[in-house]
């Protein structure tokens, strides 16, 4: 048996019944890094082999003589390194954080802890979750286990590729514009936004607090469904967190969809949409309707006005949060600067990554006397309107179906040189953000190529219990899911 | 839209950001290049519309004004680049007379 193909239920359960020790799933990981995290370089930061397996060594004692057990014991877990984790180093794939290590836990990884996970690394990431494909980390690219030319998707695309190769049991990623579920639909597996407030951001670097959602990516649904159970819920210490009961959401999976009413919206299948996953995708609807789905045409007519509206709320709260970057009470500073203000300047130029920089640049203007109503007050309007098409929609159908991204994984640095061609590549995620509802992406096809294709489902808010059992009922009744990449 | 380099330049100044001559020419291509897509927004009514800041009910959270135990001064400097007698340290701000 080999213990990294399991998925995050099956291994824990193998775990909490006495059949594998701790010891054993930490070799099997370390081992499995050994031979491919070369190739996919899907982490900032591994775990210490020696201290883990110290660990897991004085665990499986305590475990002979105590059965003491907790929901994610021993279960080596990755996070995407913006989400602060104390005494480990979060760089957020950035210079200017090169060095910065927390002195505190984000809410959710010490909910985690808690439950006895074991951190096995940080994952790469475009330079403050800012990116399409991974590309803009400071630290060098991550590459897509299914075919090592391509990107994994991003900006959580070093969790998204750490669990499609096996090198964790499961990820936390973040969520601003698709970050979580693009790079998910790319590496196939499975990627879970949240209703935004629904897992609290304490800890959390922020790039545009009104989007910013943490969220995991796993091997299946079920998985998604595990993990989320383990960090939603209301958190003091964030004041957006939602203050509302969290339900059983493995209970919520069902294999079938009686009863479900499924939206289909004619804008996401429109120009630009490559064939071979408008195939996936219609395919799967036709599943689900055999699940007995009741498949229903809607409208959401505000859809091409995402992207100018999300690019600009992002950026203009982008380029308020990372303000703090001013190399005085942590992080990058530029050396031997007279005054304060060069520090300052010089500091920033030196720091930041050249994304980064467009965006922080984009947010100013946007934000700058004589634009903010043309721009950034526009944009808030239209993201009223943008929040109104899914509410009229969520009145008929109970979960909206669409393709995750417009096509599969792209070629490294094919659309490094155009920053408008790859926000396009966000074209189907944005809009769950602008209107802050959850939303999942899970496999359904396989290019010709032989590149994953993602299928998105989007829910009410807090209805992730819909969302889960839709994409559950669907996942196993396809196969999509149980392919991997031979790497 | 387009932005000329001057605009570039008083643009990075507000967000202190020192750029190249380089980076200018290609933030002004860029940035015009970006702001030309955005403008399609102009083509949306929303008179009358009220802009959403949030998606949340906003609502004033309290809680207790209680004292609880925090960061300690050591620990809160430990990142930082500089640091004297407890402070974070910064170049000078005040010009020599």
């Amino acid at each position: 048996m080999n213990l990294r193909r399991l998925t995050l239920f099956e291994l824990k359960d193998k775990f909490l019944k006495g059949e594998v020790s701790a010891v054993e799933i930490v070799k099997a990981y370390f081992q499995r890094l050994m031979l491919a995290e070369s190739k996919v370089k899907a982490y900032i930061t591994t775990a210490k082999k020696d201290a883990l397996v110290k660990e897991a060594n004085e665990l499986d004692y305590s475990l002979s003589k105590w059965r003491k057990t907790m929901p994610l014991m021993a279960m080596p877990i990755a996070v995407k390194d913006n989400i602060c984790t104390e005494g480990v180093k979060t760089t957020c794939g950035s210079r200017m954080l090169e060095n910065f290590v927390p002195p505190y836990d984000a809410t959710v990884v010490a909910r985690m802890r808690e439950h006895g996970c074991y951190l096995i690394g940080k994952t790469n990431m475009d330079e403050f979750a800012m990116g399409s494909s991974t590309e803009n980390s400071a630290f060098g690219p991550t590459r897509n286990p299914w075919n090592l030319a391509y990107i994994p998707g991003g900006s959580s695309g070093g969790s998204a590729a750490a669990v499609a190769a096996e090198l964790c049991v499961a990820a936390l990623g973040s969520d601003t514009g698709g970050s979580i579920r693009q790079p998910a639909a790319c590496c196939g597996v499975v990627g879970l936004k949240p209703t935004y407030g629904r897992v609290s951001r304490y800890g959390l670097v922020a790039f545009a607090s009104s989007l910013d959602q943490i969220g995991p990516i796993t091997r299946d649904v079920r998985d998604a469904a595990v993990m989320i159970q383990m960090i939603a819920g209301h958190d003091p210490l964030d004041s957006t967190s939602a203050d509302m009961p969290v339900p059983d959401y493995t209970k919520a999976l069902k294999e079938n969809l009686r009863g479900m009413k499924v939206g289909v919206p004619l804008e996401f299948f429109a120009e630009g949409l490559d064939p071979e996953v408008e195939l996936a995708v219609r395919t799967a609807i036709i599943q689900m309707q055999a699940l007995k789905a009741e498949i229903k045409e809607i409208s959401l007519p505000m859809t091409k006005y995402a992207i100018a509206t999300y690019y600009l709320i992002a950026t203009a709260e982008a380029s308020s949060n990372l303000a703090r970057y001013d190399g005085v009470k942590y992080g990058y500073r530029a050396p031997k600067e007279k005054g304060l203000l060069e520090m300052y300047m010089k500091t920033r130029q030196e720091g930041f990554g050249a994304e980064v920089k467009r965006r922080i640049m984009l947010g100013t203007y946007a934000l700058s006397a004589g634009y903010y109503d043309a721009y950034y007050g526009k944009a808030q309007a239209v993201r009223t309107l943008i929040k109104r098409d899914f509410d009229e929609a969520f009145k008929e159908v109970d979960v909206i179906v669409t393709p995750t991204m417009p096509t599969p994984a792209f070629k490294l640095g094919e659309k490094l040189q155009d920053p408008l061609q790859m926000y396009l590549s966000d074209i189907y995620t944005i809009s769950v953000n602008l209107a802050g509802v959850p939303a999942i992406s899970l496999p359904c096809g396989l290019s010709s190529r032989k590149l994953p294709i993602g299928l998105q489902i989007i829910g009410r808010p807090f209805e992730e219990e819909k969302v889960l059992r839709a994409a559950y009922a669907y996942e196993q009744a396809s196969e999509w899911h149980l392919k991997r990449p031979s790497l | 839209m387009e932005i000329s380099k001057e605009q570039v330049e008083h643009v990075a100044k507000l967000a202190r950001l020192e750029v190249s001559e380089n980076e200018k020419a290609m933030f002004a291509r860029q940035l015009s290049a970006i702001l030309t897509y955005m403008d399609q927004l102009k083509e949306v009514d929303t008179e009358g519309v009220e802009p959403t800041a949030t998606v949340l009910p906003t609502e004033n959270v309290f809680r207790e004004d209680a004292v609880k135990p925090s960061l300690t001064q050591e620990r809160a400097l430990a990142n930082a680049p500089d640091q004297a007698d407890g402070f974070f340290r910064v170049p000078k701000i005040l010009e020599d007379r």
